[in-house]
This record gives structure tokens, sequence and C-alpha cells, in this order.
């Protein structure tokens, strides 16, 4: 790309300022012109303008245009990040979220009069709860950790209510680092219990650490390793009999959709993680939306206002004594919301059955195309994704997990998760999605192979990789050690 | 066979548009997988908690059927197009220039992921880096985040903060603060043992008299909004004043930073946290999200900060270059220590919020914010001309303001309405004792004719 600058430092948008350029225009004010302390006291006006950016909208276009060119997104290509689900996002979606029904829909407008918004919220809920197996559904949290939080504050609030002072979490190794984050920001101890030699939770270990005490096990499942948890019924056994709560983070759904319910398996809770399964846009790290579906004992506690359909009416109710109250203002990240709703209406049953079947029937090929030239700690039919270790080019020639990421980057790919589960020592966690073809897949793994071959045989070039991006390899260790978070004037 | 004969609706399973794999590939796959069905790949899961039925969903729909849908939900929505809005209240109708969206639309931003291959995200990264930079320009602190979920949860996480940072366990918080932003904080902040105790207001602002009455060696901090959810100033040094000398933290939410256009910012009069909205730095309403939450500090406080924080720093060849920094903090590397749980945050909002400052730039930011305050200020004077409507409360205001209605503001609004007017919000459904109160917001986007004609309307009431 002829964009990306050589040689010399990209500008920021304050190093192409000029003063008294503008970038937008605003009509001139139509009401009297009183002086501005006339209207706000002296002491509380600024004395100095903000040091904003002086450029021309031109100016603004052309820049984050080339920003852009400095970026990986799906629509440019294969993102195999592992737990993150990276399939692609329809461009219809952006279309149907930005009708100015929903777009510009005020959220105190009144009831009567965002009726449309309010049945899309309730249809959608009703579809998650059918796909997840679950009694009701809010979806007013943001993103999966808040998810999270929504589902274990609900789960306090149900042990509060029925005067059980249940202190702990169980947390598997395997988990995603919100999970214990979460079970501490509500208040919780947290148990980790290990993994078993084929990827399962050790149900021996679950047994011994299982008692009154524990208010809730948070599972993913499939897990962080893409294998179903085969020994799940004893877990719920376990947990369900010494009176504790189950808790499912969906993050994994993608691979089970229409296969395997949450509910039937057991769980009393689960988020669904609507900007990775239902394909709402990541947006370079965010907005997210998020799903909580609980079985009827805790509906109950759910967030307020809950949308209620009375005969042919959609209402919010506030009126929910045992609710947790509120973890966010309104009612969700709406926008999402419509996005999720118009992939599931798009899909029908049969089609996300298809997005199951066909996740996981290309992970297993990428993982048939790969196992030879990698380590396999857990050699089982994976579902959606699966976790290899670049241990043995560590071993062979000092080559990292780190070093190989970088040098996907040089072949046209984003990089597979890396460093994560933390119990596969140098994982590589890849997970392709059902939208993917087998030729990009192919070509992906050709990619892999060379690497391999590389870490062999010329490392040099895989240690110092990437090379062919708008930046060499960054010092990540300066940046924390001398924190230089934001631009500031001469 | 004729191509007529083989019509492509008769097959066994549709093709879907968002699935490349054919039935031929998928054939090829289970050969190369070494099974013979994509069933056999599901033989791990127990048959006990299979699903052995199709998912009961209403039937798919083809992209065609799906916009007409899609614009009828969307038609039965009272939206600010068709609408003119004297609704704020957390949410604000600004105008959005072109650019914004046009720019951070693109698929290039919007469907990355985190930037965790830095080399390779660069343009994430370095506006992320923007973002932060016009954030604390226009804060006066020293340090923003890369982004939160929403205002209200970013007010949670700052009082979270402060009590990590002076462990101490009680916040004090203004009743003139959102009361959906309190409400959040009370959900946050029980399980974690913090005490909130809720400052009242007087005139419209924080009772500082009742607030000194308050503070002891338990307060960790004191959380005012700026201007207030009534719409008020208020006197953030003399509060910053009072939580410090209790040796607590000050910390200010912003539900509007359009404000700081014209406002004294938080950092240059002694707040220690900003948190808040940033939905009206490009953002659209969207029927409440996604939205922005914004956090910044100071310096000292970095390393208590939740979230994402982008650093600059350098390449092997010297070059600058941006990443994700500070990641000990964080849920990934901390997990059940870490500052906050968020790992997801509002990237995309962060984006636009940045392509609109520097759209709006130096003096374009200045120039709206004034028009609101303006603008406002006209519709207070002709609205509180006529008889019936009084100003509530004698505090300067920004762009919102609580007016004592004759009717009840329910009615008022259900009136408005077959004129194409969406009224304010009736207050008394948060407070009980403002139940004939009405809180307007009168942004740029209103004109002195739409001003006058919400006030012939108000003069049929009377």
């Amino acid at each position: 790309m002829s964009l990306r600058s050589r040689g010399r430092d990209f500008p920021l948008i304050f190093e192409l300022s000029v003063p008294e350029r503008v970038g937008s225009s605003y009509p001139s004010p139509d009401v009297p012109l009183r002086p501005l302390d006339e209207l706000i006291p002296a002491r509380q006006l600024r004395e100095e303008a903000a040091a904003l950016p002086e450029v021309s909208e031109p100016d603004v276009v052309r820049h984050y245009t080339r920003l852009s060119h400095r970026n990986f997104s799906i629509d440019e290509g294969f993102y195999p990040l592992g737990s993150c689900t990276m399939k692609y996002n329809p461009k219809v979606h952006e279309d149907v979220a930005g009708l100015p029904g929903f777009a510009r829909l005020h959220p105190y407008a009144p009831v009567e009069h965002a009726q449309g918004a309010l049945q899309l919220i309730w249809e959608l809920e009703h579809l998650l709860a059918e796909i997840g197996g679950m009694d009701r559904v809010t979806v007013h949290p943001a993103a999966g950790a808040h998810g999270e939080l929504t589902g274990l504050l609900m789960i306090r609030a149900y042990f509060h209510a029925r005067g059980e002072a249940r202190t702990k979490v169980i947390v598997p190794d395997s988990a995603h680092g919100t999970n214990p984050a979460t079970a501490s920001m509500a208040g919780y101890q947290v148990v980790t219990v290990k993994s078993d030699a084929r990827g399962n939770l050790d149900v021996d270990a679950l047994r011994a650490v299982m008692d009154r005490s524990v208010a809730a096990i948070m599972l993913t499942n499939p897990n962080t390793l893409g294998l179903f948890e085969e020994r799940i019924q004893d877990v719920e056994r376990i947990i369900h009999g010494g009176g504790g709560q189950m808790y499912l983070d969906g993050a994994n759904l993608n691979a089970v959709l229409g296969v395997a319910r949450a509910g039937d398996q057991g769980f009393d809770v689960m988020h669904m993680n609507l900007h990775k399964t239902f394909t709402t846009p990541h947006g370079g790290g965010g907005p997210g939306a998020c799903a909580v579906g609980v079985k009827a004992h805790l509906a109950p506690f759910l967030p307020v206002p809950t949308v209620e359909r009375v005969g042919e009416r959609f209402v919010l109710d506030y009126d929910r004594r045992q609710s947790i109250g509120k973890l966010r203002a309104f009612y969700g990240n709406f926008g999402n919301l419509v996005r999720a709703y118009a992939y599931i209406r798009t899909m029908g049953a049969d089609g996300l059955r298809q997005v199951a079947e066909s996740a996981v029937l290309n992970a297993n090929y990428l993982l048939a195309l790969l196992r030879g030239a990698f380590d396999l700690p857990y050699d089982r039919i994976c579902k959606h994704e699966f976790v290899l270790s670049g241990l043995r080019q560590k071993q062979q020639s000092g080559v990292t997990t780190k070093d190989m990421a970088k040098r996907l980057l040089d072949y046209g790919f984003h990089a597979p998760t890396i460093y994560f589960p933390l119990i596969v020592e140098e994982a590589i966690m890849i997970e392709p999605t059902e939208t993917e073809s087998k030729r990009t897949m192919d070509e992906f793994a050709d990619a892999m192979l060379a690497i391999a071959r590389e870490a062999q045989d010329r490392s040099e070039v895989v240690k110092t990789a990437p090379h062919t991006t708008p930046v060499q390899r960054l010092d990540e260790v300066r940046a924390a050690r001398h924190p230089d978070l934001r631009w500031s004037p001469r | 066979m004729t191509a007529r004969s083989k019509s492509v609706d008769v097959a066994v399973r549709a093709q879907h548009k968002y699935i490349p794999a054919t039935e031929s590939e998928r054939e090829e796959m289970l050969k190369t997988v070494g099974v013979s069905s994509v069933e056999e790949l599901f033989a791990d899961i127990p048959a006990a908690v299979r699903l052995g039925r199709p998912l009961q969903l209403p039937p798919a729909l083809s992209e065609p059927e799906l916009m007409a849908h899609m614009r009828t939900l969307a038609e039965a929505n009272l939206h600010n197009d068709r609408a003119v809005c004297f609704l704020g209240a957390g949410a604000y109708d600004h105008y959005v220039p072109s650019v914004v969206w046009h720019l951070a639309g693109r698929g290039e931003f919007l469907t990355a992921y985190t930037p965790y291959q830095a080399e390779l995200m660069q343009g994430e990264l370095q506006a992320g880096y923007e973002y932060q930079s016009m954030l604390c320009a226009l804060t006066a602190m020293d340090v923003a985040n890369a982004s939160m979920y929403d205002g209200a949860s970013a007010t949670a996480e700052a009082a979270v903060m402060a009590k990590d940072l002076t462990h101490r366990d009680e916040v004090l918080i203004s009743t003139a603060v959102h009361p959906e932003y309190r409400q959040v904080l009370h959900t946050y902040t029980a399980p974690l043992g913090i005490h909130l105790r809720e400052v009242p207001y007087r005139n419209g602002i924080t009772d500082l008299g009742a607030l000194a009455q308050m503070l002891s060696p338990r307060t960790a901090g004191v959380l005012i909004q700026h201007p207030n959810f009534f719409g008020a100033l208020e006197d953030g040094a003399a509060a910053a004043d009072l939580a410090h000398r209790a040796g607590g933290l000050l910390m200010c939410a912003v539900a509007d930073p359009l404000s700081l256009g014209v406002l004294n910012p938080p950092g240059a009069w002694g707040a220690d946290i900003v948190c808040g909205e940033g939905q009206p730095l490009g953002g659209h309403l969207n029927f409440g999200g996604p939205y922005l939450g914004m956090l910044a500090t100071r310096q000292e406080f970095i390393r208590r900060i939740p979230g994402r924080l982008v650093g600059a720093t350098v390449d092997t060849d010297g070059r600058r270059g941006f990443v994700l920094t500070l990641q000990t903090r964080e849920q990934h590397i901390r997990r059940e220590k870490a500052s906050s749980n968020i790992c997801t945050n509002e990237a995309l909002l962060a984006l636009a919020a940045a392509i609109y400052m520097a759209a709006l730039g130096k003096s374009g930011f200045q120039k709206v914010s004034e028009l609101n305050v303006r603008k406002a200020a006209y519709a207070k004077e002709v609205i509180t001309a006529i008889p019936g409507f009084r100003l509530a409360f004698d505090s300067p205001t920004f762009h919102e303001f609580v007016v004592r209605t004759p009717l009840p503001p329910e009615e008022i609004n259900r009136r408005l309405l077959p004129r194409g007017i969406l009224g304010g919000a009736p207050l008394g459904r948060w407070y009980p004792d403002l139940s004939d109160a009405w809180l307007l917001c009168v942004t740029e986007q209103r004109t002195r004719a739409q001003i006058d004609e919400l006030a012939a309307q108000l003069e049929k009431m009377r």
C-alpha cells in the first residue's frame, strides 16, 4: 500500500493543525447575542479554548482514511483470533441500524412512540431465549464482561433472597481473564479448578472444592481449548448437588448453535456475546453487546427496565422489587441489538445450525492441515476452534509463538490469539469461523507451514518479523516504562 | 437435463450467502479430517444435552424482506428527523457532521478487532491515542483511557477507583447526579462494600453545607455532575476543596462534554477523576446505546485506571508507533486482582468522537458550545415569560433547565406530540417533590422559530 509511510513518522492529527483552519460549519446564532458572562458567571467560563486540532474537512477525511489503511479488518482478510469469533459482518446490518427510526430515536421518547424499538428488543430477547434454552433474557449489558457481572449479581441477589451467604465462585484454570475479574467485582472469592488430561474440567478436583460456600461455577462450553466439556452432566450434578448455580460464559456459542443449548445442560445463567456469535462488528475493540439469559428462578432479579408485552403494546417495567438495579443507563447497546436481530431473522433455525456445522468443520479441517507441524496438547475432535503449541519451535530454534504470530502478518493474515489459554505453553488459538472459505484456510495453512519451515531454516526472519507492516516490531517495554498516553502542545 | 429443470430453488439445503462452503467442498474437508459426516464432529456432546429438534425461530428472511421488515419497525418510532426534540436528560440531540460516520463507519475500522497485533493496527491505535489526547485537552486532565461502556458505568468505575486509591469505603454522591448513574453506582458498589450516601441538592445544585457535614475520614470521594442533571452549574472548585480537605477525591461526571467548550474544565478547578458520557461527541441517539464512557484522571493515578490505554513508543527502526500499554492493570493479566473486569470497550465511538472533535476543531467546538448556551438561554427567557411557567432554580445553566409547569409535564408532553414536538423530561419519576418539574434541553439543533413555536404551544396551555 503506497500510502503506508516509510522512514518517517506518520503524522498525528495535531501535527496537521494550522491556526484558523476549520473543518465544520454551523449557523450563526438566530437568538439575541448577549455577552457570554451575562449567561454564565465569568469564573465558570473557560479561559482558553481546548487545544483541539485546527484542520479543514479534507484534512480530516484524508487523515482518518489513511489511518484506516493502517489497520486490518475482517473486511480485508482472515482474522483467526481464537475466542473472538471474527466472522463476516453483513453490510445490510449497517443500513438497518442506521435507519433514522433507530439511530435518531431518543431513549426517553414516550413508549407509545418507541413501539418498533421495544418490539425489536422484546422479540430479540425471545429469540435468544429459544437459542439458549433459557426462560428470560436481558439485553442491557454492553459487553461480555458486563454480562458476566449482570449474571453474577443476579446469582448474588438470588442467594441473598434465600438468606444464604455464599462467598465463592469456581473458575476453571482455562477461563477467560474476565471470569475471575468479574467474580471479584461481584464480591466473590475465586476458587480455581484445574483441567484434566483430556482438556475437560477436572471433575474430581471440582468435587473436592464444592461445598455450601460456593455460589456458582463460571464455565465456558465449548471451553477455551475449543473442546466440549464431555463431563458436563457430572459438573451439573456436583454444582447443583451443592446448591450452587451454573453460569455459562457463552463466548463460544458459535460452535453449538441449534445443536446443544445451555439451558438443556443445566445452566441457570448464560451470557451471549452478540458481537461474536451474532456478528455485530467489533469496531476495533467495541462496542459490543451482550444478552444474559436466565432460568425462571432468577428472572425476578433481572436489571430494570424489562420490556414486557401487554396485549398488543410493549412497555418498560421499572417496578421490579427484587431487581439487581441497573448496570448502565437506558436499555442496552440498541444499535447492536438491531444488527443481532437482523442476523437471526436472516439466518433462521436452519441457517444458525449451518453456522455451527460449518464453523466446526472449518476448525477441524484447519487443524488437520496444521497438526503435523505444531504440537497439539489436546488431541480430540475440536469444536469451533483449537489450540496448538509453539513449544517445538521454541525448543528447536528459539522461535517463539509471538515471533510466528508477527511473521503471519507479513503473509497478509491477522495472527491467532496467542498465549491463551494460560494452561497451554506457547499457545496458538485458532478460530476460523464459518464465513471463511476452504481456499482461505488452505492459504492460511500454507503460510503457517511455511513459517514452521522458516523457524527451522532461517529463524532470524521470523524472530525479527514483521517486515511488511506500517511499523516494525514495537517496543512495548518502553511504552510501559515511560508512559506517553497523550500528545501535548509544545 | 436442461438448466431450467435444475432450478436453484429445489436444492436440498440452500447455500447460504454468508457461508462459502459448498457441498463438494464440505465433502473434501470431511475427507481431510477423516470423518464421514459433520455429525461425527459433534460426537463428543452427550446425547442427553443435545437439542433433538430444530430451533423454533421464524423463517429466514431474504435481504429485501429483511429490509422491508426493519423499515416497518423503524417507522413505528418517533425519531428526531420527524420530531423537534427538547428532550435531553443524558442523551443529547446534537448535529453529527457527515464526515464522522463516513470515516468511523469504514469497514477497516468497523470490522477490526481490539488491536492485539499492534504493528498491523496502527490506524486504530493512533486514533485511540488522538482521542485520549483530545479528551485530556477538553477536560484539562493528564490521562484518559481508550473508552468505557457508557457514562453511567464509567461513573461507577470512577467510584470504585476512588475506593482503591484512598483505601476508604464511603462515597458521597450528589442527588443532582443523573438518577440512572446513581442507580448504576449503587449496583456496582454494593457487592464491594462501598457505602454510598446521597448529598441533597438546594436550588438545583449540590448543597455544599450538607456535603461539609457529611465528609469524614471514611470518605473516599465526592461525586458531582457538572453541569448537573438539572442542567445547572455546580461550584466544582468549592466541592473539590471540601473533598480534598477531608482527604478524599473529587469525581466529576460530565453528561455532555460539549459543555466544556465554554465551561472551565474540571482539571482546572481540582477534579481528580472525570467520568461521563461521550455520546454527544458525534454519536447518534440510538435509543440509548452504544454510547461512549469517558474516564480521565491525574497522572499519579494511572496505575489504577480501568480499561485500555494506548501509549506511544518506537519500533526497531526508531519510528513512532502505538501499542496498548500498562496492561498489568487489566483482567487478562491480573485476573481477579485487575482494576476492572472490562475488556470490550467502545473503541468505535471513541474514534467517532476524535473525528468529531477534529472536524469541529478548536474554534468550532467553542462555537457549538456557545450556540447551546445562547439558544437555551433564549428558550429559558421566552418560556418563563409565560404566566404559570417559572424556573424551578435560579442557578446558571448550560443547555438544560428545569421549569415548574401549571399542568403535569406528562400532560404537556402529550399535547405537544401532535404538533411534532418532543417535550422535555418530567422529573417526578425520579424526584417525587418535583412532580410539576420539566427538564428541557435546547441544543444547537433548535432554531429560534422552533423555540417560539414551543412557547406558542405552551401559551395555549396556561
